[in-house]
Order: structure tokens, then C-alpha cells, then sequence
């Protein structure tokens, strides 16, 4: 919007995101300064962090949670905002129902108060995660006062392997850069690995930018990314979407562009992925082991190794597949799309959670949830023995009760395996639908590609 | 927001690296919807016992560190989550600045919209002042952002980077909407183009 040499860039913000939980205060900010929301028809709030995934007829019980979802309702009649509140039909994880009601498209700024935001890029925009003062900034002045970040290419050549995902992927990116690889970095994904991918595996990939540590990542748009929004509500419509369709392919970037730092890696390298420690570049292929803290390169990354081991109850040398698991969580915004959930449900069909296991399934969103009971996944999961749940965030930051006790061990298609994330003293190992669903019937970790 | 001009304080080193901001203020002190009440959850897991006792192992219960408005921390402090709890959290425990060879973006930004001053200071520097705050009882140092230098009792000086607005703002308190509405024509002027 503005950028001058000697004053911080001011960003206009396209499209604004809204949660129940990194937004009260900042709406409190805009009371206590009289300030107004300056576009509420650009700002779109819903209700993911705390909603309870079991029936929605019942009364929530936990009040705190319940108030924060309140003081969202009432922000947003307030101030004019559209909500997708907890009875709404479109009702989901924000970064499930920004691409599916067509509001996310190529070349848009978007933001929202939630560090997956760079899920968006997955349809070439520039999306990034902001704090509760930021989101009063922008909710006052649909700007955002932003410095540019470096750029950073990672080039994916080469043809997935079968069994290998796109979770996979953005795993054995993490693995390779680290948690701070991509600090400071805007990081765009290109080849021909990630071009083969479809919309809903580009934002797996998107979506875990930030636990590489980049601000923002993306994809340029392609057919595949206008196929994608053709005909959603919010997407534009015939000659207009013919006219934006025109806009968009002006987007990617210029051949032969250079970039800050590149990363290049085959596809044909890559195998499941499945992390052993509690951040996620703590992964090693699912047919490796447990590593040992005194192979460990520095004094820091040992010691952050022993603490892993010691907090996940973990000996060095374990080969991955040996760990046995309690539970086992499908869903998250980085995979609780439709096709996460046929992947799983192939997996599931015909066979049976075993015994000491606890799996359960939820859904991104409520359209996700009746897209999948269409073609009867729910059925399907059910029978293997799985919980099929309301949309919502859930178990993968245990905001709502669906957390992990201490001691429990979780395979999760989620994105974060900290500390305590799924529950305090939970323990989290991170990999892909398809292992998720396998490591469900088995009980332990299970490679894929040689799973009957 | 308050502003930052210099501080002297106690310092407490936090030998860990990638400290996360669910380590930091654990979800479950997310639901509140007032911007007060997190200094007492700050690294909540870490802090205290399961029956809810201070945990003796963790530094920041050492008596010896009661009073620290100044941590120093492993590379990449700050990492995960976006959520502003966490900078609220640590300022309302009384911290003033962080030092650590390097910060997770967004937690670096939500610092400066609430006061507190991260600092990114070389990784053997970071490792000499940690060393300094575990073996001298009472060890300070001041920070003088107009400077942008840390000085050490011995009277050393780091300096650090930081970008100009950022310091503009730190040392003024400045309301950062109020400056963005200043351009309200230039806002409404690009929101009006073809």
C-alpha cells in the first residue's frame, strides 16, 4: 500500500481471519480507543480452537471456553463481522473454510491471529500468522506495518514415491532445514513434485511453513489452483472469474528469479516420516531409529536430544516401528481435509482399531464432515472402531477436552509434537493419514508402503 | 504501550534451546479474554509440580533468581504458536528483555508491540552471559536501547540490531495504529483504485 525507504512498508491486508481465541483483546483494544473495524466485509470470524467435537445439542461444559466463544459472537454482531459460529453449516478450522468457501485466492494478503496461516499460500497468497496487537492493527486500519522478508526456494523434483504424502514432505523439509531453517524467509515450493500435488496436499505442505520457522509459504497458482476455486462461494463468477483467472496467472514468479537460499531435494529420497522427539524437526524416516543424543553435533542440540527422550520415554536405537501407541488423532488443519480422510479410510476399510488403541476422527469442517458421510467414510471408520467427531481443532492443542493424559503416546496427523501440546505429559509423534490410520490398527508405528 | 528507553536488572539463564510459546503460557490459560492475569502460568508445565507446588528444578523457583527482569535463552526462543499470551505472560512476570542468539519471527514482533525487548546477541556472547548469570549471585546487566547495547557489570558492551521503526516505537510508547491512520487518504485511496 505504502512503501517509502525510510519508513516501515505498510501492508494492505485482502483478507482478514478470525478466531474465538487470539482475538478478544484486540477487539477490547478497539473499545478502549473508539477505534471501528475498517472493513468488516474483508474480516470473516469462526469458532475452531475450543468448540467441542461431540454433539453439538449438548450444552458446552467447559464455561471458560464457552465465554470466549460468546465474547466472539457478540465482537462480531458488534462490529459487523460475518461469524461461522458453532451452529453454522460452514462452521470449521479456519484454514479449512477460508480455501472452501472460495474467500482464500491467488495473490491476496491474508492474515489471521493463528501461525498456520501460511496454510493460505497453498493458492498463491501471501499468508502469515499475526499476534492479538497486529490483529487489532489491522481490524482498525486494514493495514499492517510489515518489513519484507528474505526469499527462499524449496524445490521438490522428482515423483513421490507410493505410501509417501504430502505431510511427508513438509516433514523431510523440517527434518532437513530445522525448526529456525526458514526464520526471516518467505519460502516458496516449486517443482515437480509440488506442482503433481493437488490443493488440499499443497496446503498440507503450507501449512507446516511455520514449524520450519518461515513467516509465510506458497505455491504459485496453476490450473490445478483454478480448477480448485471455480464455482466456491466466494470465488468470483464467469466473466469475472475468466477476468481473475488472467490476474492470477501474472503471479508467478519470473523464470529464472533468484531467490535469498534454495533447498533443493528428489522426492524419490523421501519416505514416511515420523517424528521421535517434541519439536517437529525431531523426524526420521519410519524405518529408522530412536537417535542417539551423543551423535548429536553441538552441546545445545544434545542436550535439547536427552530432554526429548526423557520427556517422549524414549531409549536410543528403538527402531520407530517397535513404539507402540495409545491413541491416535486424525484431523488439524494441516490434514482434516477430504482427501486426508479418504486416505485414511482406505487404510481403515474392512479392518479393526486394535485393542489397547483409542482413535479418533475429526473432520475440518462441517462441509468436510457432510462430504465425508456422503460417501459413507464415516461408516467406514466407525466399523474399524474410530470416533467420528465435530469440526474443529480438537486434540491438536487440546484446547477443547479432547487432550492426551500424562504418559499417553498419540500418532498425529497434526503439526506440533511439543511438550504438552496434546496434554500435559501427552506424548506426540507426527505423520500422515495414511500412517496415522495404519499405526491405529496395528498399534505401533507401521510402514506404510508395507502395510497389508 | 510503555516505552522502553534503558534497563538495569537481574538476570536468570534459561539453558534451553527452541523454547516453544506452549512452553512459555500452555493452552489451557488461552481462554481468558482479558490481556492481564498470565504472569502467574508463564511456563506453567515447566514451573510447577503436578500438585501444583513450584518445581525446585526449574530455574526461575531458584531463590537465587527471584528477582530477574532479564532472561537469557537458547537459539530460536519464541518458536510455534502465535499466540501474544505469550510476550503478556513473560512481561507480566516482570521481564523486561530477552537475549538469545535468535528469535521465531512472530514472537519477536508480538515483544515489540508489548514493551519488552528481544535481543539477538552472537551465540558465544549468549553462552558467556549465561555462564556469567549461573556463577556470579546477582549478576546484571543494563540495557540501553538508544545505544543498542547491552553493558555488562564490568563495564563490556554488545551491541545489538534492531530495526529503526521498531526502536522508534520502543523508545516512544508509540501507538502503532495511531501512526498507520495518519495515512488514512493513502489507505482509502488504494482501497478506491481501478
Amino acid at each position: 500500500m505504502r512503501a517509502s525507504a525510510d519508513e516501515v512498508p505498510i501492508l494492505y491486508i485482502d483478507t482478514h481471519l478470525v478466531h474465538e481465541v487470539t482475538s478478544p483483546q484486540a477487539f477490547e483494544g478497539l473499545r478502549l480507543n473508539n477505534r471501528k473495524v475498517r472493513r468488516p466485509n474483508l474480516t470473516f470470524a469462526t469458532m475452531d480452537h475450543n468448540v467441542p467435537t461431540t454433539d453439538r445439542s449438548l450444552p458446552i461444559t467447559d464455561l471458560i471456553a464457552a465465554k470466549q466463544m460468546e465474547t466472539l459472537a457478540e465482537n462480531c454482531a458488534e462490529f459487523d463481522i460475518p461469524l461461522y459460529d458453532i451452529d453454522s453449516p460452514d462452521q470449521g478450522i479456519v484454514h479449512v473454510i477460508g480455501p472452501e468457501l472460495g474467500i482464500t485466492q491467488p495473490g491476496m494478503t491474508i492474515v489471521c491471529g493463528d501461525s498456520h496461516t501460511s496454510t493460505h499460500g497453498a493458492l498463491g497468497a501471501l499468508a502469515f500468522g499475526i499476534g492479538t496487537s497486529e490483529i487489532e492493527h489491522v481490524l482498525a486500519t486494514q493495514c499492517l506495518l510489515q518489513q519484507k522478508s528474505e526469499t527462499f526456494e524449496i524445490r521438490i523434483d522428482g515423483t513421490l514415491p507410493y505410501g509417501v504424502t504430502a505431510k511427508d514432505i513438509i516433514l523431510a523439509i523440517i527434518g532437513h532445514i530445522g525448526i529456525d531453517g526458514g526464520n526471516g524467509a518467505v519460502v516458496e515450493y516449486t517443482g515437480s513434485a509440488i506442482r503433481a500435488l493437488s490443493i488440499e496436499e499443497r496446503m498440507t505442505v503450507c501449512n507446516m511453513s511455520i514449524e520450519a520457522g518461515a513467516r509465510a509459504g506458497m505455491i504459485a497458482p496453476d490450473d490445478t489452483t483454478y480448477k480448485y476455486i471455480a464455482g466456491k462461494r466466494f470465488a468470483p463468477k464467469d466473466e469475472d472469474f475468466d477476468a481473475a483467472v488472467e490476474r492470477w496467472k501474472q503471479l508467478p514468479t519470473d523464470d529464472g528469479a533468484t531467490y535469498d537460499r534454495t533447498l533443493i531435494l528428489d522426492a524419490a529420497d523421501i519416505a514416511p516420516q515420523v517424528t521421535w522427539g517434541t519439536n517437529p524437526g525431531m523426524v526420521t524416516d519410519v524405518t529408522g531409529r530412536v537417535p542417539d543424543p551423543a551423535d548429536m553435533e553441538t552441546t545445545d542440540d544434545k542436550r535439547a536430544a536427552e530432554h526429548a527422550l526423557a520427556y517422549m520415554d524414549l531409549q536410543p536405537g528403538t527402531p520407530i516401528t517397535d513404539i507402540p501407541v495409545d491413541r491416535v488423532f486424525i484431523g488439524s488443519c494441516t490434514n482434516s481435509r477430504i482427501s486426508d480422510l479418504r486416505a485414511a479410510a482406505e487404510v481403515a476399510k474392512g479392518r479393526k482399531v486394535a485393542a489397547n488403541v483409542s482413535a479418533m476422527v475429526v473432520p475440518g469442517s462441517q462441509a468436510v464432515k457432510r462430504q465425508a458421510e456422503a460417501e459413507g467414510l464415516d461408516a467406514v471408520f466407525r466399523e474399524a472402531g474410530f470416533e467420528w467427531r465435530e469440526a474443529g481443532c480438537s486434540m491438536c492443542l487440546g484446547m477443547n477436552p479432547d487432550t492426551l493424559s500424562p504418559g499417553q503416546r498419540c500418532a498425529s496427523t497434526s503439526n506440533r509434537n511439543f511438550e504438552g501440546r496434546q496434554g500435559k505429559g501427552g506424548r506426540t509423534h507426527l505423520v500422515s493419514p495414511q500412517m496415522a490410520a495404519a499405526t491405529a490398527v496395528t498399534g505401533r508405528f507401521v510402514d506404510i508402503r508395507k502395510f497389508q | 504501550m510503555e516505552a522502553f528507553k534503558e534497563h538495569v536488572g537481574f538476570v536468570v539463564p534459561l539453558d534451553r534451546i527452541n523454547v516453544d510459546t506452549d512452553q512459555i503460557i500452555p493452552k489451557q490459560f488461552l481462554k481468558r479474554i482479558e490481556r492481564t492475569g498470565f504472569g502467574d502460568f508463564l511456563f506453567n508445565d515447566w514451573r510447577y509440580l503436578e500438585n501444583g507446588d513450584p518445581n525446585p528444578e526449574f530455574v526461575l523457583n531458584d531463590p537465587r533468581y527471584a528477582n530477574a527482569s532479564i532472561l537469557i535463552a537458547g537459539a530460536n526462543f519464541g518458536c510455534g504458536s502465535s499466540r501474544e499470551h505469550a510476550p503478556w505472560a513473560l512481561q507480566q512476570y516482570g521481564f523486561k528483555a530477552i537475549l538469545a542468539p535468535s528469535f521465531a519471527d512472530i514472537f519477536r514482533n508480538n515483544c515489540y508491540k508489548n514493551g519488552i525487548l528481544p535481543i539477538a546477541l552472537p551465540a558465544d556472547v549468549i553462552a558467556s552471559l549465561s555462564q556469567e548469570a549461573h556463577d556470579t549471585e546477582g549478576y546484571q546487566l543494563m540495557v540501553d536501547l538508544e545505544a543498542q547495547s547491552v553493558i555488562c557489570p564490568d563495564g563490556t558492551a554488545h551491541t545489538f540490531e534492531i530495526g529503526d521503526f521498531e526502536k522508534h516505537c520502543l523508545l516512544n510508547g508509540l501507538d502503532e495504529i495511531g501512526w498507520t491512520l495518519q495515512y488514512e487518504a493513502d489507505i482509502a485511496a488504494y482501497e478506491n483504485r481501478g
